[in-house]
């Protein structure tokens, strides 16, 4: 049972209450750490968007003679890679396409998977049963390996890690959105509104997309930095970005001859990933506490 | 207000329920083993006259949510009708939706029947946007509604569910039933999970709205005193089938199905003279996946006689406004007591 309170004379005075968003915002606010991920976040976004103004040379000119120089070389601020391009430079742009990256796919594999969940969710019975086994499918694989499958099976280049992170990031976004689906279809409310008379649809839009949102889009936000991570990662073993591209997986690799010669300036790429995905992630956190409370 | 609804009030009662059933089948507990059925709903017919209200009783797991939910479609019954007004109302999308427009339903728990990230306003316009009313004019008529069940809608519109207390937020499910203007709300349990005080203003609150919009209720309770209290008639339910139905007065002067009789002796009474010495009957209402033969109330009954394990009682009429299904009211049954019942 639930306790009831007893009515009490109302003294309150407010006559719009702030909404669920606005309280979430204001509960962000007070979380140092999401703050300071979100400034990150917003600067290195920013400096990506920005590169080509930002950035002092040219990303796919390199000097010969500024080959592996050190963090603090002359016109070379973060020193030099293996062919003597800027490194400042190249991880400016890198970061466009690791961005691009991290985020087109989550999006993608939200609107569909979270269609394919909702109405799993929604629908139940024949519709559901095709839809979840077939997610399982994609289950028995691990994500990395199914990724790297895709696209090694599409070949390289930018369009097939796209396509093959999104696969590979459909399923989990289904199985949220259905549970979470699943649990709010059985609240009277959704009663209610079919004794009105709505419509699945309009129930949809109205009653299940409003409360289901949160905790889709929380853990949509944790599956950026995996994005990100796994996207770096095809780079990695040449099944993303081609040469010259700058890419921060791509960079770590042609860098990795110089780990033992300049290892700052080998790690640098990772330490950018490492940031970015952290940040991601500690934002998703707070973002899932947050929405917590009633 | 509804010119239908003053035509209509003629001998024709604004809903009757035909032979509803229905049955939920249960998987199989393992393998090798038969699918089972429970039988929520067996057979429940009766007739709300227009401006009446109808109680149903019983105890939990009897089937009277069931039977709300079977008369609003939103489960689908195996067999029966429901006519409104004479007119079957069917089974399409259409009929449901013309249906949905006739008859509203109120929730018991007032918190879960109310979308928590919907002003109150919001909740309430929900139905009216859907039929096709415009945002305006729903919105008018929400804060016309909402003054009408007793919260100033300068204060509660904008509001969230969770800022309400349990008896506003019923309150707010009352006015979100009325909204489309519906000649019959069906009330779940709409007052159980409340105070008593609160219980009392929105019962008082129910009858004042009924004459105001010319209304027609169903009242499902567990609770006998508020049933007798709200209803104009009674019918009584055990185990998914009516056996009991009749004017409330007739009802709670006792002397009809062994069961009615044992639930009004378990009637909490403020008389401190009026004792509950015996109980009025024992154990558990059986399962009703196996259900008992004949009389589906003979393994608790006082007045158990062989032909009730063997045949199953018809609904007999005892007076004017009183049907009783027991083989104690059928003079012709063959029970040792036949004939006792409905004096």
């Amino acid at each position: 049972m639930t306790f009831v309170p007893p009515a009490s004379p109302d003294i309150a005075v407010t006559f719009q209450s702030t909404g669920y968003w606005t309280g979430v915002m204001q509960r962000l606010k007070r979380d140092p750490v999401s703050i300071a991920c979100l400034i990150i976040l917003t600067l290195i976004t920013l400096s990506a968007v920005f590169a080509p103004l930002i950035a002092p040379n040219d990303p796919s000119v390199g000097k010969v003679m500024l080959r592996l120089k050190p963090i603090g070389t002359e016109g070379y601020l973060l020193g030099g890679d293996e062919l003597g391009r800027d490194m400042l430079t190249r991880l400016l742009y890198g970061g466009r396409l690791s961005l691009i990256m991290g985020v087109v796919p989550v999006v993608l594999a939200l609107l569909i998977g979270g269609t394919l969940g909702v109405t799993a969710g929604f629908t139940g019975g024949f519709v559901s049963v095709i839809i979840m086994r077939t997610t399982d499918v994609f289950f028995a694989f691990p994500s990395v390996l199914l990724a790297v499958a895709i696209a090694g099976a599409l070949g390289s280049g930018l369009g097939n890690t796209l396509l093959a992170l999104t696969v590979v990031l459909i399923p989990p976004l289904v199985r949220v959105s259905e549970s979470a689906t699943t649990q709010v279809r059985s609240l009277d409310f959704v009663e209610a509104a079919r004794a009105s008379g709505a419509g699945s649809f309009s129930i949809i839009r109205v009653h299940i997309l409003g409360n289901i949102m949160g905790p889709v889009l929380v853990y949509a936000f944790s599956l950026l930095s995996v994005s990100i991570i796994m996207a770096a990662g095809l780079s990695f073993i040449g099944l993303g970005a081609k040469p010259p591209t700058p890419e921060w997986g791509l960079m770590l690799n042609s860098l990795r001859g110089a780990i033992y010669s300049q290892p700052l300036i080998a790690a640098m790429p990772g330490v950018m990933i490492f940031i970015v995905s952290l940040s991601f992630n500690l934002l998703s956190d707070g973002l899932r506490s947050a929405m917590d409370v009633k | 207000m509804n010119p239908v609804k003053e035509a209509n009030r003629s001998n024709t009662p604004v809903l009757e329920v035909a032979g509803l059933s229905k049955k939920f089948r249960v998987p199989a507990a393992g393998i090798g083993q038969k699918p089972r059925v429970v039988h929520a709903v067996s057979d429940v017919s009766f007739r709300l006259a227009a401006g009446t209200t109808l109680g149903i009783v019983g105890e939990s797991g009897c089937g009277k949510s069931t039977t709300a939910r079977l008369i609003m479609g939103l489960i689908a019954p195996d067999a029966g009708d429901v006519l409104i007004r004479g007119d079957v109302m069917g089974r399409s999308a259409k009929g449901l939706k013309r249906l949905r427009r006739q008859v509203q339903m109120v929730f018991q728990d007032s918190s879960a029947s109310l979308n928590p990230r919907l002003t109150i306003e919001s909740s309430i316009i929900f139905g009216p946007v859907v039929h096709g009313v415009k945002q305006s004019e729903a919105r008018a008529r929400a804060h016309h509604l909402l003054d009408l069940v007793g919260l100033d809608p300068n204060l509660y519109a904008g509001r969230y569910p969770h800022e309400l207390s349990g008896g506003q937020r019923q309150r707010v499910n009352i006015a979100r039933a009325l909204v489309l203007d519906p000649s019959i709300i069906i009330f779940d349990e709409a007052v159980s999970a409340l105070d008593k005080s609160i219980e009392a203003q929105v019962l008082n609150l129910l009858i004042d709205l009924k004459s105001e919009f010319d209304l027609s209720y169903i009242f499902i309770s567990h609770d006998l005193n508020v049933v007798q209290y709200i209803s104009d008639d009674v019918l009584v339910m055990y185990l998914g089938e009516v056996i009991e139905r009749g004017s409330t007065d007739l009802i709670y002067q006792g002397a009809g199905h062994p069961y009615t009789s044992a639930l009004l002796a378990s009637m909490p009474s403020p008389d401190p003279e009026r004792r509950t010495l015996v109980a009025p009957v024992s154990g558990d209402p059986p399962n009703p996946i196996d259900l008992p033969t004949g009389c589906r109330f003979h393994p608790r009954c006082a007045d158990v006689s062989e032909i009730c394990s063997r045949l199953q009682p018809r609904m007999t009429q005892a007076g004017v406004s009183r049907s009783i299904a027991c083989h104690m009211a059928d003079r012709k049954s063959g029970h040792p007591k036949a004939g006792a019942l409905g004096k």
